[in-house]
């Protein structure tokens, strides 16, 4: 009961004022024959220090990150987090505040967010960013949406270089609303202009690109994004904002709204949440995008202040126009982003991207020298590959567990094709020594040597 | 009177760093980047010293009120005490660092984390099945109505309609839009509760659901649940339970026995993770066995000692979260159960009762009662009275800022006119919610005696009131502006 301040006789007292003689009175809204008659199967509660023990306990029955060497990505990442992201975030102000409907006493938490804005806005040369969604896969809904409510047209082209699970996200909220989706063939990894002026038309409301794509691949989306437009359609583009120190922005490619999963910018991995949606848009959708804004205005006496804005989007108003319903958001979560993004600057973002496209390519390449493997997708990666090796995948994933390696993710598990594939991502925290012992490990387990 | 702080672009200087990269052990080889995919103009981020963003966000931080500082009676939000520990379980590498793709057999702890927390959440409501997937309540709406639609549609049809009352939270209406249904609006009884009479007239074939806040967003409970639950399935709907406001009835009663066929839990109110600003929260949504074909995919689920992800469910309505939901909530929701255990997960929602009622008689003598029964854990006042001497509640609102306390929820539930909506819970010492009532009773009284004192406050915050009419109208979201 330590969270509970209240003593019984506090509690005799209270109910003394109340004017009823005992607990139950205050119970007589309920029907009798709803009221539990016993306690709840739960067990009974726990000292801090035995929680702590249960909790621990749990948490060893994991592998973590410093359990084994992860090549893991797909959406999330192994990326440095610097301490002070940690300790800021974590200040009680930050942490055990509300929404900021009262910006007079919020003026913390609604500069970040404008901060957090213009970060997000500066990383993809968007116009306006939002204060965040859930994740990636729920962001890359939204924007479907939108762009569906905005064109008033109701299909929508990807292909399976769009993370598929922000497809399968996407498609679980998309179907009821009418939106048919339809996935097209890529060559080689990567979206072609033939394929794509082939299926555009009058009914498409937008097409989805992903940059880079879930391969890993860098493509040249502007001759596509072109086209896109050409037609009539929205494009949006799926982007790793980590990538952006290195890579030309989507926003300069005209893109209309530009998402992404924010969770590379100083958040933990937390077995895939919470994460980060980011979502920004180009001038002419401002006033369509979902969630909470923060803007700035004055207050009576001249000074520089914050406020949520352009509220008249949002459901409380709109209630049964609304086209979105987020609420709650992910706001600690673009504190630390924006705590992370002030501390690496543009020259820290830059080397970090730099970093992780080396990796990749060293590992690659070490790869490609090894007889049996081959890698699929030619061009230019970020932080991402794809390969086939001879032999049984389960084998080749228990062979790397033994050696406290998680090589990869089976490609098999999404069902586009790549069965015997393996995707491997690399952040700039895997040195040149953790590689060679994954490049010595394919090859021993290629040769055949004992597991 | 502070100065303006200054945005962190502000305090950039070009060759300020924060961060050193490390020096990256490998040579690079293979083709460069192309020109026409390298960045030409650097994102312009601040340009800052650690100790710069250090000293920035903490003088931001300090503009905030928050829990840990004092009483925050926002109704509907929860906002109560988080416990410390709670921080310190979930920032445990063996949480922290996974990664959500690695294979189950390596994540057991997880797993188990997850599991352990439904089984907690299915005792909780009397309900069979959960998905821990959503990542808020208004996401954990949007699922079970996209379940409902599933279920209906193999019953012969999706329907069109769902039905919600007046007082309920935006969200519903938003994720019955969004969910691909029409909103029909029931006005309230006089009493705050729904008007069974208003809604036998209509309902028909074409309903598909009725949507319900219980306790509702007055802080009542609806009394009349099972024959309103009834009347509902009998031609063939389904009723949904907002469950934000469970924290009301913890071991008390449960939304499976009064018939509701889903609700879902804010975790991040009832199950104390702190609110972060606005987020993250979590949303998990309880079923009974005939909808559990649909919930989202995967489902975590038992065999013996090993716990696995169940990716294979042919009539799952698909995923709602990229990965499992907010896992990190997970954590500390579970720690939160284990502390709290049977007894107290009780004395929680018992608590909350005694408090809001405190508050309510204590406050009713100068304050509106719209209503007259007993509320369960948030009480809704009017400021009428004070309004007819010119002075809003927003103002009273703002003036309660000067005493350091956070203002109600005002404004909300929108049919009841000058809304007050308090929700003291049960983490406020009787101490606190005497001291609040010792200032609500002189803001009554400046009402009368000193009303500019109240129309012109806040005096003491960081800044007074905002224009949020020119902030809509000129606006400003972003600091480069080309
Ligand atoms: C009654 C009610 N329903 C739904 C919600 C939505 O929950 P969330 O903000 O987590 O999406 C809230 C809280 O904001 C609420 O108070």
């Amino acid at each position: 009961m330590r969270y509970i301040p209240n003593t019984p006789d506090d509690r005799q007292a209270m109910l003394r004022d109340i004017g009823v003689s005992s607990f139950e009175d205050l119970l007589k809204p309920i029907p009798k024959s709803l009221r539990l008659s016993r306690p709840l199967n739960i067990p009974k509660g726990k000292s801090e220090q035995e929680v702590v023990a249960t909790m621990t306990s749990l948490a060893r029955k994991n592998l973590d990150a410093a359990s084994f060497l992860s090549f893991l990505g797909a959406g999330s990442y192994d990326h440095y987090v610097p301490a002070a992201v940690g300790d800021l975030a974590g200040r009680s102000e930050f942490l055990t505040a509300y929404t900021p409907y009262q910006p007079e006493v919020s003026q913390g938490t609604l500069q970040v967010i404008y901060e957090f804005q213009s970060m997000i806005c500066e990383l993809f040369r968007m116009n306006a960013a939002n204060a965040s969604l859930y994740d990636g896969g729920t962001a890359l809904a939204e924007a479907v949406m939108l762009a569906q409510s905005h064109t008033r047209r109701s299909r929508v082209l990807w292909f399976d270089s769009v993370h598929p699970h922000y497809r399968k996200v996407t498609r679980t909220l998309g179907d009821p609303l009418g939106i048919r989706f339809d996935t097209m063939p890529l060559t080689d990894g990567r979206v072609k202009d033939a394929a794509l002026d082939s299926t555009l038309d009058v009914e498409t409301a937008a097409v989805v690109f992903q940059y880079p794509n879930f391969f890993g691949l860098i493509e040249h989306l502007e001759p596509l994004i072109e086209r896109v437009h050409a037609a009539g359609a929205l494009a949006i583009v799926v982007a790793d904002p980590l990538a952006m120190g290195v890579l030309e922005p989507p926003g300069n490619w005209d893109a209309d709204i530009v998402v992404g999963e924010g969770q590379a910018l100083g958040n933990p991995q937390s077995y895939g949440g919470p994460y980060l949606g980011l979502f920004a848009v180009s001038e002419k959708l401002v006033r369509r995008a979902p969630g909470r804004i923060a803007g700035i205005t004055r207050d009576v006496d001249g000074r520089r202040g914050y406020v949520l804005t352009l509220q008249t989007r949002e459901q409380h108003i709109r209630r049964d126009k609304a086209t979105s319903n987020i609420c709650t958001n992910e706001g600690l979560c673009a504190t630390r982003a924006t705590i992370f993004l002030s501390l690496v600057g543009p020259q820290g973002l830059r080397e970090i991207g730099e970093t992780c496209m080396k990796n990749c390519n060293y590992l690659r390449n070490k790869l490609s020298e090894i007889p049996g493997v081959q890698l699929l997708f030619d061009g230019l990666h970020f932080k991402e590959f794809v390969f086939r090796l001879k032999g049984d995948v389960p084998a080749f994933l228990e062979f790397m567990a033994k050696r406290d390696i998680l090589p990869g993710i089976p490609l098999k598990r999404f069902n586009m094709g790549l069965d015997d594939a393996l995707l491997v991502a690399l952040t700039e925290r895997r040195t040149a020594d953790e590689m060679d012992r994954y490049a010595d490990a394919v090859r021993a387990f290629l040769k055949g040597s004992p597991s | 009177m502070q100065n303006e702080t200054p945005l962190i672009f502000e305090l950039s200087r070009e060759g300020r760093r924060g961060y050193d990269a490390p020096d990256s052990s490998v040579q690079a080889v293979g083709p460069g980047l192309s020109p026409e995919l390298r960045r030409k103009s650097p994102p312009r981020l601040p340009e800052v010293s650690e100790n710069t963003v250090v000293r920035h966000y903490t003088n931001l931080s300090v503009r905030n009120h928050h829990i840990d500082r004092d009483f925050y009676p926002l109704g509907s939000c929860t906002m109560k005490y988080n416990p410390r520990v709670n921080e310190q379980i979930a920032s445990l590498p063996g949480f922290a660092s996974l990664h959500p793709l690695q294979p189950a057999i390596t994540a057991q702890g997880a797993l188990e984390v997850m599991f352990r927390l439904g089984e907690a959440l299915k005792e909780v409501t009397g309900l069979d099945a959960v998905t821990l997937q959503p990542a808020a309540g208004a996401q954990g709406e949007l699922t079970a109505l996209l379940m409902f639609r599933a279920y209906l549609t193999g019953q012969g049809g999706p329907r069109r309609k769902i039905i919600i009352p007046d007082s309920a939270h935006g969200t519903n209406p938003a994720s019955i839009r969004v969910a691909g249904y029409e909103v029909v609006e029931l006005p309230s009884g006089g009493d705050g509760l729904l008007d069974v009479e208003a809604l036998k007239r209509i309902l028909d074939e074409e309903v598909a659901a009725l949507m319900l806040t219980n306790p509702n967003t007055l802080g009542l409970f609806e009394t009349r649940i099972e024959e309103i639950i009834s009347l509902v399935h009998g031609i063939g709907g389904l009723v949904y339970m907002d469950g934000a406001n469970l924290n009301a009835m913890l071991g008390i009663c449960r939304p499976g026995e009064m018939g509701f066929d889903a609700c879902h839990i804010n975790l991040h109110k009832t199950f104390s993770t702190p609110h972060g600003g606005g987020g993250p929260g979590s949303g998990p949504v309880l079923v009974k066995k005939h909808l559990e074909p649909f919930l989202p995919s995967p489902v975590v689920c038992r065999h013996g000692e090993r716990f696995e992800l169940d990716w294979d469910r042919p009539d799952s309505i698909g995923h709602v979260h990229t990965f499992f939901g907010n896992f990190g909530v997970h954590v500390r929701a579970l720690a939160y159960i284990l502390s709290m255990g049977q007894e107290g997960m009780r004395e929680i929602s018992e608590t909350a009762i005694v408090n809001a009622n405190y508050l309510r008689a204590k406050l009713s003598t100068e304050f509106e009662l719209p209503f007259g029964s007993p509320c369960m854990h948030e009480v809704v006042l009017s400021g009428d009275r004070q309004k007819a001497r010119g002075v809003r509640t927003a103002d009273m609102a703002k003036r309660l800022l000067d005493y350091g306390m956070h203002p109600p929820t005002v404004y909300f539930p929108l049919i009841v006119h000058e809304a007050l909506m308090i929700e003291p819970t049960e983490s406020e010492s009787k101490e606190t919610l005497d001291e609040f009532i010792e200032v609500m009773r002189q803001i009554n009284k400046d009402s009368l005696e000193n009303p500019d004192l109240l129309k012109t406050a806040p005096h003491t915050t960081p800044v007074r009131r905002l224009d949020e009419a020119a902030a809509a109208r000129m606006l400003d979201i972003r600091y480069y502006k080309d």
